[in-house]
Order: structure tokens, then sequence, then C-alpha cells
């Protein structure tokens, strides 16, 4: 830990690159592990989360229609939290002694919802000069740069989506470049870096895109086609193939040869071909997102999400043979070529596939409603005869992006044993007119939709507005 | 504009106006038809329980719980259905953008000067755009399908959703002037939005006070094309409203200190800080354009914003109109008006704002926006609260004609559907 320690203040005084640990000390076992941290990573790469979850008493959820995304849905149902993590779901509970009661009759509890798919932290509120740092446009490939690096804690759109319902969102690199860079995985909590909304133990996610977006910027130097795309993809994997297998070598070696040198770009590449790292594939059409497919089969990858995927109905069989996940839009459609097959169905018929349907937003404003676009999704299913549960529309909302994010074991159900990530909704949230009353996240109220004070709020609006500082869905 | 846009936009012009003596659009013929049974939600009157509503040529003859069908009229029954007028959005571009960034299919904005009023949307206009059907499948009957950019954007076209040719389509031509108040607006600071402004109506009005003069080269120089202060006259009479689109609260006293000064007939539109100033554009009569769906702080001319305008607008008696600002999910505006009502908007009034609201504020109430004789047979059959996210769209119809509800995007599901992703792709809708 000492070693690591070190690391982190040199990434804290900014020589993150060039202050690689010296294996000669302390002693050859540490410096192995500290190695295998800077190739592995730690459980949130090279920085640790220092989220700290609110403090909460036991809390008992009495009464309310209890949609689990794990199976049937309860009528008067209870849920319990005790200890920040869910001890029970069921029926007819007993209160521990202390517990805080919250009469949910005639209400409606869910998960905390999650998207796959924000900007929030990295394209902020306001958007203006100074704030845009989603896009790393210098060039095609920067597998080199991270979202964490740019998260902006104080964005205002953070305290909107939670009023929604979200509990935790992955912010991620726009889609300018082929390789974008790490994403990071956020609970929605205050904190005055970024370190303190990490999920912790999420893995990082990298951001990819295919198609018109990269060609389109950097038409004047290359990639300018899809050639040129999947070219630029396939070079970057070579190096990246190499330079896995070289420190590889030395770590399995006495490693008393010199340390091979480090190299942002392919350090985070090695970690894809290693599973560590979740791939996030911007990507509209079937056939860009087939091209993929072989691209990964090519290296040896996994792509964990599609992004966007206007047309993963399309090839909704093979998404499903082969686990990758499909995070869409209800009906975005048409704003271009490879947009332009966008239908309202696409979520249900994924989940008719058995494919692992995702609703995302990419979105400050419609992260607010996930659970109204769910159920739009859902009814312009049925309305075409798909039978699509509200337990499969929740899913789209909760366990499904969990999973895409590598924490579905931790959160995205109502479950005994996992986080106290719930939402208690003032009706049933397939209607238009329902608001999200409390938000829970591990087991503590962050947001009550009835007290005036004591909901997140960012510094940035105040002072602005007679009514400054009051945050929230508004 | 040529010469022969110009000779068919009075062509339009005049059809227009010998429709408007019919109570009817140009173009198509209208229908009979009597949708019969269903709760009627006239707008303008009671909710109507098993009434009927009778359309004759496509116009409606009678609404009521006692209208006689004549014999062969075809009958629609929406017995346990909700019926309201057809859904009009103000807020699209529709029939004049295909495909967002091909820029071969975007007629709505023209480079160059920021002042474009003499630009006229309506040859623009493509009746087989595939937005049209899939928006009118969600109940869009009308819309406004409006010019993009500059300062003076150019004048917008309110077109039904049903039709082959635009002539058909047309409600009316040039039945708005659109503009843009911000920063950047006319190439910087707001003041020079407000300058450019000022003096393209100055010299209109000088225009249209000397056209001999200008014609005979003996006026000063002025600050606009002629056909661009000509196109304004119309606007400086009052006779066609000025759509404004401003967010800021100071910017829209600004747009509102202009249109007192030149006796203009404003909509605001967009509206983030609207309710900051409610009082003002409450007395002022102005009607507001908004998006219900919309409180992000993305500028500093919007920090302002939240989801309860709407509400605060109409509690301080302001006209509220909700539009979906978008074109290819216009189908989205019932969605913005439900969320206006979960944050306080009553439920009469999100249906007012998305039906009577902009036929008034875009002068076409006496044909458009309510259920009521004379009127235009323009309506839906919901089999819901037309807000709630499970209703649906059962009939849609236009001018008495219950209009297809198919689309490109249902094509699409139909040939997946049954392929099941496989190579074998379904023929069975005529592809």
């Amino acid at each position: 830990m000492l070693v690591l320690a070190l690391v982190e203040a040199g990434c804290a005084s900014g020589g993150t690159t060039t202050r690689a640990v010296d294996p000669a000390s302390p002693s050859g076992e540490e410096s192995a592990a500290a190695d295998r941290q800077l190739l592995n990573g730690t459980p949130n790469g090279a920085w640790e989360s220092s989220y700290e979850p609110l403090a909460s008493g036991p809390v008992l959820i009495r009464g309310g229609t209890v949609m689990t995304a794990a199976g049937e849905e309860i009528e008067d149902g209870d849920v319990l939290l005790v200890g920040g993590r869910i001890e029970a779901v069921g029926v007819g509970l007993d209160a521990p002694a202390g517990a805080m009661v919250v009469d949910a009759s005639g209400r409606f509890i869910t998960p905390g919802i999650i998207d796959t798919h924000s900007h929030l932290g990295v394209y902020p509120s306001p958007s203006v000069e100074g704030m845009g740092e989603g896009n790393e446009a210098t060039n095609p490939v920067t597998a080199e740069v991270w979202a964490e690096h740019g998260v902006w804690p104080q964005d205002p759109g953070f305290w909107r989506a939670l009023a929604g319902g979200v509990t935790t969102l992955q912010s991620l690199p726009g889609s300018a470049n082929l390789i974008g860079g790490r994403g990071v995985t956020l609970k929605l909590v205050p904190g005055r870096g970024v370190t303190d909304m990490m999920f912790p133990g999420a893995p990082m996610g990298l951001k990819m895109a295919c198609g018109e977006n990269p060609k389109r910027v950097y038409a004047s130097t290359g990639p300018s086609t899809r050639m040129g795309n999947v070219a630029g993809y396939r070079e970057a994997f070579i190096k990246a193939d190499s330079y896995r297998a070289k420190w590889d070598e030395w770590l399995a070696g006495d490693r008393k040869s010199d340390r091979p040198d480090r190299d942002l770009e392919l350090e985070t590449l090695a970690e894809v071909l290693r599973g560590n790292i979740l791939i996030q594939n911007h990507c509209y059409r079937a056939d860009d997102m087939l091209t993929m497919l072989e691209l990964s089969r090519e290296f040896g990858f996994s792509i964990r999400s599609f992004h966007h995927a206007t047309e993963a109905y399309k090839i909704r069989d093979r998404l499903a043979e082969e686990n990758v996940g499909a995070s869409v839009w209800v009906d975005w459609w048409g704003f271009k070529m490879e947009a332009l097959d966008g239908i309202p169905q696409n979520l249900a018929l994924l989940s008719d596939a058995g494919a692992r349907a995702i609703l995302h937003t990419d979105s400050g404003l419609e992260i607010q409603i996930m659970n109204q676009n769910a159920a739009r999704a859902m009814y312009a299913g049925r309305r075409v005869g798909l039978e699509v549960s509200r337990d499969d529309a929740l899913r789209w909302i909760t366990i499904n992006p969990a999973w895409a994010l590598g924490i579905d074991g931790e959160t995205g159900s109502l479950e005994s044993g996992k986080a106290g990530d719930v939402v208690v909704w003032s009706g049933d949230p397939f209607s238009v007119y329902s608001r999200a009353d409390q938000v829970f996240i591990d087991g503590a109220v962050v947001y009550d939709r009835f007290r005036s004070q004591g909901n997140p709020t960012s510094d940035f609006e105040l002072g602005i507005l007679p009514e400054a500082g009051r945050g929230g869905g508004r | 504009m040529s010469a022969r846009g110009k000779l068919f936009g009075r062509w339009l012009r005049l059809a227009t106006l010998v429709a408007c003596l019919a109570g009817f659009p140009a173009g198509a013929a209208g229908q009979d038809l009597a949708v019969t049974g269903g709760t009627v939600h006239t707008v303008t009157g009671d909710v109507l329980e098993g009434a009927t509503v009778l359309v004759r040529d496509g116009v409606i003859a009678a609404v009521g719980t006692d209208v006689e069908v004549p014999a062969g009229v075809p009958t629609l029954d929406a017995t346990g259905r909700i019926v309201t007028p057809g859904l009009f959005d103000a807020t699209t571009s529709l029939g004049l953008v295909e495909v967002g960034m091909v820029s071969s299919t975007v007629d709505a904005r023209l480079e160059g000067d920021p002042v474009r009023a003499a630009f006229d949307v309506v040859d623009g206009i493509n009746p087989r755009s595939v937005l049209i059907p899939v928006n009118r499948a969600a109940g869009l009957t009308t819309a406004l399908s409006a010019p993009a950019g500059g300062l003076i954007s150019g004048q917008a076209a309110i077109i039904d959703l049903a039709g082959s040719s635009v002539d058909e389509m047309v409600v009316r031509t040039r039945a708005a002037m659109v503009a843009n108040y911000s920063a950047g607006a006319a190439g910087g600071a707001r003041g020079g939005a407000t300058l450019r402004l000022r003096e393209v109506l100055e010299d209109a009005r000088f225009w249209h006070d000397h056209r001999a003069d200008f014609s005979a080269g003996r006026t000063r120089e002025l600050s606009a094309s002629r056909l661009d202060l000509e196109a304004l006259g119309p606007v400086l009479a009052g006779r066609i409203p000025l759509i404004v689109g401003v967010h800021r609260a100071s910017d829209i006293e600004a747009v509102l200190r202009i249109a007192d000064e030149y006796g203009l007939d404003l909509l605001i539109s967009g509206g983030s800080e609207a309710w900051m100033v409610a009082d003002r554009i409450a007395s002022a009569g102005v009607p507001v354009i908004l998006k219900p769906l919309n409180n992000s702080p993305a500028g500093f001319d919007r920090l302002g914003s939240r989801f309860d305008n709407a509400a605060l607008l109409h509690r301080a008696g302001v006209e509220v109109i909700v539009g979906s600002f978008n074109s290819h999910n216009a189908r989205w505006l019932l969605l913005e008006a439900g969320n206006a009502v979960r944050f306080g908007l009553p439920w009469d009034a999100a249906l007012r704002a998305v039906t009577l609201a902009p036929a008034e504020a875009l002068g076409v109430a006496d044909r458009y926006g309510s259920l009521e004789p004379g009127k235009v047979g323009n309506l839906v059959v919901w089999t819901g609260d037309p807000f709630e996210l499970s209703t649906e769209a059962e009939a849609v119809v236009i001018r008495g004609e219950a209009t297809s509800l198919d689309h490109r995007q249902l094509q699409l599901f139909r040939r997946y559907r049954d392929a099941n992703g496989q190579h074998q792709q379904s023929m069975e809708d005529g592809f």
C-alpha cells in the first residue's frame, strides 16, 4: 500500500506518466503488486473511490407496490434496509428497533435507476466556453484519457437526475474519437472531487465509436471513411497486443531486466484485452455492430454494450447469442443517416429475443424521465403485439444497465444483500404523472421531494435566482 | 424568390382565401364521417359523454349527444374512447427536414445575412417526407412548419399532415414570421440584435411608406433587401404574428419593448425564464410557446429553466402553448404536455395548449383547435387519457378522413419481427 500511496501522490501532483515506481524498492513482492496494480488497476483504476455512504439507521419502507426487477411485483410489500443494504423484501416485515418507517401505501418502490450513457460532469450545465470536457478530439485514438479527470462534481445536472430516481450513472467521453477514453461509474452523491462520487469496485469502461462521428471529425486528416475507422481500431489493438505481451512476459519473469516503458494509451487497451475494462461502443447501424463483433473476435476481447444501437433490433439474435448488451433510446431517429432506422420497438424486440436490453439517455434532460421512457418503450412493444412485462421494462433501467457496468452483483434490483439503492414513487412509475418522492443510496435518503433542505444542490446555482440552491427536479 | 415562386405564393394565398371562405383549407376534398359514442373533449365547451362528432365535406357539422347521423355517412365507433381535436404543434419544421445531418434534405434554414424575412418555407415542404406519417400516427394533425436560424429566420406555414401535394396540405402560408433574440443572433452582443431588429423594422416601415421613391432610386440605402422589407409589412401591420425565440428574462423584456414600440403581434417561443416575468407577459397579452421538459441551466440565458414554467405562467394568466420543438419526434408533444400536468398545469389547460391555444395564436382558431361546428374535421380517437403513456391514437382524422396509421417505422418493425434478425427478410410489406 505504501507504494500505491506514492503512485497516488504522483498522480495528484500531475506526474502520472513518468513517475513509475522503482521496481527495486521497497521489496520485490510489494513492487510486483504495485506493478500489477499499475497494469490491472485497483478496483477503480489508479484512484480509489473516497465515497462514504451517508450515515443511516434501519429503514422500513412499508406497504407499497414493490417492483423488484427480479420477478413479480409485490402488492402491499415492504423493503427493509439495514446497514445500508437491503435486508429483506417481502410482506409484513417487522421494523427493527429505531427504524425509520416510510409509509408507502399507494406508492411504488423500485431499485434506483441506472444510466449506462451519460455525459453529466464532462458536458455539464452550463454548456459554455470552458466547460466541455467530453471529447479529446485531437487524435482519433485517445485511449489514454479518462472521463473522471474531467468530471465536474458541481454539474447541476447530477441533482436533477437524482430527483428523477437515478442513483448511478456512467459518465463517458464523447464519440468524436474511434477510441475516446475511459468512462467512470458514479453514484449520485455530492462530493468535492470526483473520487467522492466513484462507485466503489465498479470496473472502468472504455468508450469506442463507430461510423459517422469519427470520420466526420477527422475528415481532413483521417479516418475519413468506415474503412479508415476499422483500420484505426486494428492498428491500436495490434500495438496493444504486443504491449501486453511484453509486459506479461516481464511480469512472469524474474523482473531483473529493465521494466518495459509505460504507455498510457496502450495500458488502457491492454486492460481491455485482459478483460478488466468493459467496452462501451457507440454504434448505430446493424452492419457496423457486426463489424465490431468481428474486430473483437480478431483481438480476443468482448464488447460489453453497444450504445445508441438504433438498429440493434435487426441483429438481436446475434446480440443475445454473444451476450452483448444494447443501450438504446426509445425513439430517437433520423438526425443522421446511421440513425435513420431507429424504431420505438427496439427495446421490446431486444427483450423478446433474450438480449440484454438497456434504456440509456445520453441526455441531461431525458435522464430525468427514464421511468417514463421505459414505459413508452414497453407500450410501443405491446401496441404491436409483443409481450413485454412491467418487470422487463423495469429491468431496462435497473439490473440490465447494472450488468453493462459490471455492478449487477451490487445494485440494480431489490434483493436481499444488495445495496440500499431504492426509489419511492408517488404512483406507478410507468405513469406520466408520477414523481420520485424519496431516493435512497446505500440506505440513506439522498433526495426527498418534500423536504426544503438537505437535498444536494450545486454551488453554481447559488445566488443567481431568487430561489437559487433549490436543486432537484423542478 | 423566383418570379415563379412568387406567382405560386400568390396563387397559394388566393387558394387559401377561397378555401377560407369555404371554412376549409386549400386543395384536398373533405370527407364525411361520424365519430360516435366517445367522450368528446371539445376544448371550448363541456366534456360530452357518449357524443357524436359529425363531419360533412371535411368540416364539422355537429357535435353533441343528440346528433343524428345522416344515411350514407360512414361511422367510426368511439364508444369507451376519448375524442379530442387533432393535435397542433407550433414548433416543427415538418416537411422541411428529412435527415438532420444531410444538408441536401434540410430546407428550414438559409445561410448568410441574419435577416431572411423574405424566406418563405412553403416551396421547400415535401409532402412525402417520412416524418409526416410517423408523427401523424401519434395524433398530430396540424403543424406550423417553421424556418430556423439567423436573427429573422423567415416565414412559416401551417400545414395539415395529409395530402400528396403542398397545396393540399397547406392551411395558411406566410402564417408567421420567425425570429431569434439571443447573444450572437446578429453576430455579437445582444444590443446588436436589438439594433438590427429596430433598424430592419424602421426600414420596412419606411419602405412601405415610400415604395415609389424607393423604386425610383430617390431614397437612402436601406438595411435589408426589398423582398425582406416587403415581407415585414404584414408583421408591422400586426396581421401575422412575430414568433421570437428568446429565453432570458431580461431578453424577454427587451422583446416585449420592441413589440410594444412597433405594435407587433408577438409570440414568445422557448421562454425558459418566462416565469420570472410572467406578470409583464400576461399584461402584454403575449402567449408563450414552451417545451415543458426543460429544466437544465444549459446556458447563461436560461439559468432559470424549470419544469413548472408552464404552470407558473398559466397561473399568472399567460396563454401557454406547448411545443415539441422537434420534427422527427413531434410525437413527443403529448409527453411534453403530460409532464406540464405533472408539474402543475391543469389538465384542461394542457389539452388547450396543444390544440386551441396554438390555433388562436396563429390566427386560425376560426377553423382549428376545437370540436365545434364550422371547424375543420381534424380529430383523434384515443384509447384513454391522451397524456398517459399507455394511451395510443386509435384513429387520426384529418378533414373527415381517417388517415393511415402505417408508416416506415412500422414497416421496418414488421420486416424484422418475423425475420428474427435472420438473413431471410420478410417481403410482405411491399419491399
